[in-house]
């Protein structure tokens, strides 16, 4: 391993340069890359959000053809998913979890490497399609028989099918990451019980990763062995029943609801009991309830099924299920609530998006519950109602949670903290702009508008709210463009923050900002949940007896690029009509690992 | 005002979150694919469902919410604080929380599983049966009873019961009148000779007459937005007049401009797929045009059903429906040829569909 070898004391100072960054193994560099990638692909996908809804703005509009909005809106799920929501909780599980569990970086650097790689390729491969026009346009769900040859000949479905195969490749090696990690590399006397909750959060998600991931891989290759060499998984003609791709899809698709969620769980409880002055209340109970969270979400499925006629044994099941992951959820909340009474709370812009995610996932959470209810369920799938309920949990839970972590820590990151002011008018704009553009949404959907539709007849009478629903999606974009003003502002000139500028309570808060490259002159020995506010003495002077001469940190590698590129190519070469060609990025890829298995620093 | 809500609490929320903008904006029309105005036994079940589960739901919400905006006023930080009390957590409490949500949980999920059964009620022996064959992007309705076939708008009697066996010629739609009830899907499936085929079923007595719109729930490719329909629900006795109509063929005057258009229509390609009762149009591959006229669009929702939008259908369907399966005079589509009409031809074929009342 690359740790055991490279042994420079050049290596423990910052590199500079592109290629120091191509050849990175840095996990704190590797989740910049994560972080700034996605907030890229955010732009991208909010972009195509807001041609959404110039399109839906009035009734009967030709601002889209129908194709291209039907790519749009495809490209636009799968972008928020696959490209912002997944990556970017990777970028705080890279930065953030070394440093919390007291290592000097993740178990696999170059595994890590490779993971970030795969997803740039892979995103891409997918962000390409759209602006060659022949992007996905079947949904980010796909239903087959709809993906079958027959009924989407072109290359849109082929970039849809290969590029999530691509995405999930990386997914499931950074899962793997985490979790070695987490077991592994934590600070002597740091029991899992002792782990700080987004530890915690990332360690269960890491779980669903590589649990649910392939179950979607499956699916995905079905797809294209249907598409590209004739198969008939998915082919009714042949006797295939439809009904399996779905069951496959949510399958994966319910534990990446949570894939996506708990991360968000995890940074609110950093970000509250910091800004509260108190420890997170019911820690345990946070713990153990996370965990279940993540069990349970793999028995509820089907709930997303309530319309395709699966009978009453299986309706009743998947409402009960659904309806008991309700509990620990709302344990989640009454817990962060119970931390914040009784506290000190301070109102930076970190806390305040906690707090907004505490009140707005309530929100999503609470017609999460009326979608439980299968019979009236039949009313509300596939209708606005359900794009305003997950919205609340993706926006309000998620979005809101990452705003949070960004905020709070990107003075560890840059050394230096965002603008409170700009982050206040951030933080407003965003609220309102949200709610404005999602509230409303409940009501275009009892009321009888459908998703996924590029035009509405006036009739309907849902015109003044699909009016107030664009103006409220630019007023987020206003808002998002403010953030960005103010990251690039104060990356250069943003305040010194110093090692803790918060008064945080966890390892990352205990070293420099930003941090060496080997995180920690020494690991500290921890004996307690909140070291920097149980026992900073000791955490302190254990840091600064230490001296970073002789840590051996891993040295760069280009290989997990070429490895990168050659999973890339064995999955894309698909749409060529060859059956060897996938062939040549196997072989690719096989020549990189053997180089990477070989490398000497 | 006269605005029309489901009940009241839903504008309460309304005007608590979005105040004027939402309340204006939300009583703008009479909302006809409103899941609040149920006409059916179906639609009403789920909407009593609906308000018992939100009502219990409305409870949990607020109680989060007051406790979040009173913990932010109350706990604000002042100047000067001293550190707060380190509390860790509280056994007693935790429990509490856990219980009463799940208490509220078994309030909301004894309801909905005796109702998710009775959804699944087989209907009566006497029932209406419909069979409503989902297309890319145009319906089928199909009346075994009385050897009927009809497209995109539904004719259904008031006061009988109805059961829609849904099927799909292609790939998933979802059947959806919100006034009549939920949705369930179209699927595609092979049959196998002597099995018989399985379908979704929606079963509902309609009781109050009048015009419903709905449409194609489930992404189902390009046109999807435009695969509309319109529930016509009539007494009986109009009902029944409605069936004899349907069998029996319009005949155009000697020598009109129908006339014309009918001999035009039977010797072209449209034959190819397309029937009208009591002629020699017996093609099944795209909607069935007996009795045309009397819809209330074109292209399953695409345009209004006047003489001129036909034509300009018959020209160019792609000009009014992206994507639709159909070719026009120019123009060929789903491996179709053009059809090659001449503009005399297309205003006289026009002028003899839109005669068929």
């Amino acid at each position: 391993m690359a740790i055991a070898q490279a042994t420079t004391h050049a290596s423990t100072k910052p590199q500079t340069g592109i290629w120091s960054w191509i050849t990175t193994v840095d996990h704190k560099r590797i989740g910049i890359l994560y972080g700034v990638t996605s907030l890229i692909f955010l732009l991208i996908g909010g972009i195509e959000a807001l041609l959404i809804r110039i399109q839906l703005m009035r009734p009967e509009m030709s601002f889209l053809d129908p194709d291209t909005y039907n790519q749009l809106f495809t490209m636009h799920g799968t972008t928020m998913v696959f490209l912002v929501g997944m990556p970017i909780a990777v970028a705080f599980f890279n930065y953030i979890i070394p440093l919390q569990i007291g290592a000097r970086d993740v178990a696999f650097p170059r595994l890590n490497a490779l993971s970030y790689w795969i997803f740039l390729i892979g995103g891409l491969f997918m962000t390409y399609s759209v602006i060659a026009g022949i992007a996905p346009n079947v949904g980010w769900f796909g239903y087959a028989p709809l993906t079958s040859a027959q009924y989407s000949p072109g290359p849109n479905v082929d970039f849809w099918a290969l590029g999530l195969q691509i995405l999930g490749v990386a997914s499931i090696m950074g899962g793997i990451n985490f979790i070695t990690t987490i077991i592994n590399l934590r600070a002597p006397g740091m029991t899992l019980m002792r782990m700080p909750l987004f530890t915690w959060m990332a360690f269960v998600t890491s779980f669903l990763l590589i649990t649910a991931l392939p179950v979607f891989a499956t699916g995905l290759f079905f797809v294209t062995f249907d598409r590209a060499w004739g198969t008939n998984f998915y082919n009714v003609a042949a006797g295939a029943d439809p009904m399996l791709w779905q069951h496959i899809f949510w399958l994966f698709g319910h534990p990446e609801v949570y894939i996506l969620i708990l991360p968000g769980f995890g940074i609110v409880s950093e970000v509250i009991p910091t800004f509260s002055r108190k420890p997170l209340f019911g820690y345990s109970i946070m713990v153990y309830s996370g965990i279940l969270i993540g069990f349970i979400g793999w028995g509820v499925w089907a709930h997303h099924m309530f319309a395709v006629g699966m009978g009453p044994i299986a309706d009743a099941f998947f409402a009960a299920s659904t309806m008991i992951i309700a509990i620990p959820t709302g344990v989640k909340i009454f817990n962060w609530l119970a931390t914040m009474w009784g506290g000190s709370l301070r109102f930076t812009t970190a806390m305040l998006f906690a707090v907004a995610m505490v009140g707005m996932f309530t929100i999503g959470g609470i017609s999460g519950i009326h979608h439980s209810v299968a019979p009236s369920n039949l009313q509300q799938t596939d209708t606005y109602y359900v794009v305003a309920h997950f919205h609340y949990v993706l926006i309000g839970g998620l979005i809101n949670a990452i705003f949070a972590g960004i905020y709070y820590w990107f003075p560890k990151v840059t050394g230096r903290l965002l603008n409170e002011t700009l982050g206040k008018w951030h933080f407003w704009l965003f609220i309102i702009g949200v709610n404005m553009t999602f509230f409303p949404m409940h009501f275009l959907g009892l009321l009888g508008m459908p998703r996924r539709i590029f035009t509405y007849p006036a009739e309907l009478g849902l015109a003044d709210m699909n009016m107030v629903v664009t103006i409220g999606a630019f007023i987020q974009a206003i808002s998002v463009l403010i953030f960005l003003a103010n990251v690039l502002r104060s990356v250069k000139r943003g305040e010194l923050a110093g090692p803790n500028p918060w008064g945080g309570l966890t390892l990352e808060w205990a070293i420099p900002s930003p941090p060496p490259v080997y995180n920690f002159t020494a690991i500290p020995e921890v004996r307690s949940r909140e070291p920097l506010w149980a026992e900073p003495e000791s955490i302190e002077k254990q840091l600064k007896e230490a001296s970073p001469e002789g840590i051996h940190m891993p040295g760069p590698s280009f290989w997990p690029l070429v490895v990168a590129i050659g999973i890339f190519l064995s999955m894309a070469l698909f749409m060529v009509d060859a059956w060897w060609a996938p062939l040549v990025g196997v072989l690719l890829t096989f020549f990189g690992v053997v180089n990477w298995a070989f490398e000497k620093n | 005002m006269s605005c029309r809500w489901g009940f009241p609490g839903q504008r309460a929320l309304a005007l608590a979150v979005l105040a004027g903008a939402l309340a204006l904006a939300g009583c703008a029309g009479e909302y006809p694919q409103s899941v609040f105005r149920p006409v059916t036994d179906f639609a009403v079940t789920l909407d009593n469902l609906f308000t018992h589960v939100f009502w219990w739901t409305i409870v949990i919400l607020v109680v989060v919410e007051v406790i979040l905006v009173f913990v932010i006023l109350r706990y604000r930080q002042r100047p000067g604080q001293p550190q707060p009390k380190q509390i860790h957590g509280n056994a007693l409490l935790e429990i509490v929380w856990t219980i009463i949500p799940a208490l509220i949980v078994v309030f909301i999920a004894v309801p909905t599983i005796r109702t998710i059964f009775d959804t699944y009620e087989p209907a009566g022996e006497d029932a209406l049966i419909v069979e409503a064959v989902a297309h890319q992007w145009w319906w089928q309705f199909h009346y075994p009873e009385y050897g009927i076939t009809t497209a995109n708008q539904l004719y259904l009697p008031v006061g009988r019961q109805v059961e829609i066996r849904l099927r799909s010629n292609d790939v998933l739609h979802n059947f959806w009148v919100p006034r009549l009830g939920g949705k369930r899907y179209n699927y595609p499936q092979r049959v196998r000779p002597g099995e018989e085929p399985r379908y979704n079923f929606l079963v509902f007595t309609i009781d109050e007459a009048g015009e419903y719109p709905g449409q194609c729930a489930e992404f189902c490719g390009v046109a999807h937005a435009l695969m509309r329909m319109m529930v016509v629900a009539q007494p009986e006795p109009e009902f029944q007049a409605w069936v004899q109509q349907m069998r029996a063929p319009v005949e155009p005057a000697e020598g009109s401009l129908e006339a014309q258009g009918r001999e035009i229509f039977l010797r072209s390609t449209c034959i190819a797929c397309h029937t009208i009762e009591g002629t020699t149009a017996r093609g099944v591959l795209g909607p069935n045009l007996t009795r045309f006229g009397t819809r209330w669009s074109i292209g399953a929702g695409a345009a209004d059903n006047t003489l001129e939008n036909i034509a300009q259908w018959i020209r160019d369907p792609q000009s009014i429906k992206p994507g639709a399966l159909m070719p026009g005079t120019t123009q060929g589509a789903a491996g179709m040829p053009p059809t090659g009409l001449s503009d005399q031809e297309v205003a006289a074929v026009a002028a003899y569909l839109h005669s068929l009342r």
